[in-house]
């Protein structure tokens, strides 16, 4: 074991012997040790966090056609900390007849219920927090505090534009939470387990995003849901309800709503890389050949798999700022007449063609196809609805009346 | 002690104090999110018998789903959300008794078992708890008959609910 092989387990090895050096016992300088990789990995994930704002507001203005931060640093890459040193000076206003401790509490828990998705992200195959077998079901258990932490911000506030905010949010967080569940499901059929790593490592061959490119996008969509982020933010929809639950918040109290919410977007890219872009891996088995054995070297993976996971994070961006805001009525019809039963049927596709197609050699294409045939029929199904609502919105439709030009 | 007994201690102490916490506040909201972090506290629990899938769904379920859902209730439920009246009756000497009595029945019944002074044995290692269990809730001879008695118990109600919200519409 070299630092270069095994970066993480080496420094903790090192540390604890330290510890032991010093006189510890094994136990406390376990527990040392784990508190210090802790604090690293919520670090990393904080620093990231300071990148994506630039790369956020950078890539917004290219979206709208403007340059973008441009003055602090080459490229205004220093831009963050500025915004940074601007959030801290500002004044700390609590509103008249706010809730204190719910008040403050709410950004903490909105921040940290991201932060805690950190634990299982796994940035390379020897880099990574825990490796549960229940990861993909911590996903959603966690992605439950960040609902409450929007109750709790919207309720504190004691502003109506900021109630009506939470509970557009909470509403639409519940709904999609469904969608997101059985699109999470569909890499857990197809690997055999609901471990992030697992679902990883079945990928070294082959990409689960072709076997079910449907439930790649099931799961963006409702990713997106759950982000609230255009066209789903109805949360913060400026010309109605000013900016939502967080209306109230100055200084660093909106930092951490903002923070939390570009690394929230951000790890959905990188589950959206690791449920079904190989994660770290999946080099289609190159990795095995002897000239490419250094694909394997964890920095090369933690490289790859950050490099996903922004390319996720880009097409996220790019769906927030080129679509229009969606009616709320629209928002819940989308997803319990079409997405919720949309993904039960693709849940039974793919549970059914996994058992019946694994043995045989038709496996890849047999998935592939049963996808795109569900999406074909359910692209027949919808344009016969529609086209009958439209024969209908005519017969019922005022007749036009022809003037006669003279 | 070792860190899984703090860590006990810790998150019992928090049970008690926030399930105290639910029954003496007299603003609904904070009672709501005091539940929460009871039940936040029994998930942990479970996270330390090496249960991590029933820690999860507890999370999910109980914080996720019911309790947003109380929280939800009560915000609109009323506007003033401070309860004026007295918050105990004259029986609350009995009350008290009879929870004593219940407690102290309850740990001299356990005290006479003999797993609550050994100490559990370790899980093997490479035991996927989670397999079993979801082996256990499909195989005939285990708990299949249960399971689908359940799950058609949540059908009707669903189906229930169903039927109510669509009838009053009329």
């Amino acid at each position: 074991m070299t630092f270069w092989n095994d970066p993480i387990n080496f420094i903790a090895g090192w540390l604890r012997s330290v510890f032991t050096d010093w006189g510890l016992t094994d136990g406390p300088a376990n527990v040392i040790t784990s508190l210090i990789g802790i604090v690293v990995m919520i670090l990393f994930a904080m620093l990231i966090a300071i990148a994506l704002v630039w790369v956020e507001r950078k890539v917004v203005a290219r979206f709208q056609d403007r340059l973008g931060p441009n003055r602090i640093g080459p490229f205004g890459i220093f831009q963050p900390f500025a915004d940074i040193v601007k959030l801290i000076i500002k004044e700390d206003i609590t509103p008249a007849g706010a809730d204190k401790a719910v008040f403050n509490m709410a950004p903490v828990m909105s921040l940290a219920s991201v932060i805690l998705i950190w634990a299982i992200v796994p940035l390379a195959s020897k880099i990574y927090g825990v490796d549960i077998n229940v990861g993909v079901l911590y996903l959603v258990a966690v992605g439950s505090f960040g609902t409450l932490s929007v109750i709790m911000a919207g309720w504190a506030s004691n502003n109506k534009y900021a109630l009506i905010g939470a509970f557009r949010m909470v509403a639409t967080m519940i709904s999609y939470e469904i969608p997101m569940v059985v699109a999470l499901l569909i890499p857990t059929i197809i690997a055999g387990t609901m471990s992030v790593k697992g679902i990883t490592e079945a990928q070294s061959n082959l990409w689960f995003v072709v076997l079910s490119p449907l439930g790649l996008l099931l799961f963006m969509i409702s990713a997106i849901a759950e982000l609230g982020r255009s066209p789903f933010d109805l949360n913060e929809a400026e010309s109605e309800i000013v900016a939502g639950f967080h209306i109230e918040y100055t200084g660093m109290k909106f930092g951490l709503f903002y923070a939390g919410e570009l690394l929230h977007a951000f790890t959905f890219g990188g589950f959206m890389a690791v449920l079904f872009f190989g994660g770290y891996g999946g080099f289609f088995g190159l990795e095995k050949l002897s000239a490419f054995t250094w694909l394997s070297n964890p920095f090369i993976e933690l490289v790859v798999f950050l490099v996903k996971a922004l390319i996720g994070y880009w097409i996220i961006m790019w769906v927030k700022y080129s679509m229009p805001r969606i009616r709320i009525d629209h928002m819940l019809t989308f997803n319990w007449k079409f997405l919720t039963p949309l993904a039960f049927v693709l849940l039974m596709v793919t549970a059914l063609f996994d058992k019946i197609l694994a043995p045989t050699q038709f496996y890849v294409l047999g998935m592939f196809f049963s996808n795109i045939s569900l999406a074909w029929i359910v692209i027949e199904i919808l344009r016969r609805i529609s086209k009958r609502e439209r024969i209908e919105h005519e017969r019922n439709a005022e007749p036009v009346i022809q003037v006669a030009h003279p | 002690m070792t860190p899984d007994q703090i860590i006990f201690l810790l998150c019992a102490a928090l049970i008690v104090s926030s399930a105290l916490m639910v029954v003496t506040t007299r603003n609904l909201v904070h009672a709501a999110l005091w539940l929460v972090a009871a039940l936040f506290g029994v998930a942990i629990l479970f996270g330390l018998l090496q249960a991590g899938f029933l820690a999860l769904v507890q999370v999910v379920i109980y914080i996720g789903a019911i309790a947003v859902l109380f929280i939800f209730a009560v915000m609109l439920t009323r506007r003033e959300m401070r309860d004026k009246g007295p918050q105990v009756n004259q029986n609350w000497g009995i009350g008290a008794v009879l929870a004593l009595l219940t407690f102290g029945g309850l740990a001299y019944i356990l005290s006479s078992w003999d797993g609550f002074s050994s100490t559990a044995k370790a899980i093997p290692l490479g035991t996927d708890s989670l397999m079993m269990l979801g082996k256990a809730l499909v195989s005939p001879d285990a708990f299949v008959l249960p399971f689908e008695v359940a799950s058609i118990l949540l059908l009707a109600a669903l189906v229930g609910a169903v039927f109510i919200a669509s009838a009053s519409k009329d």
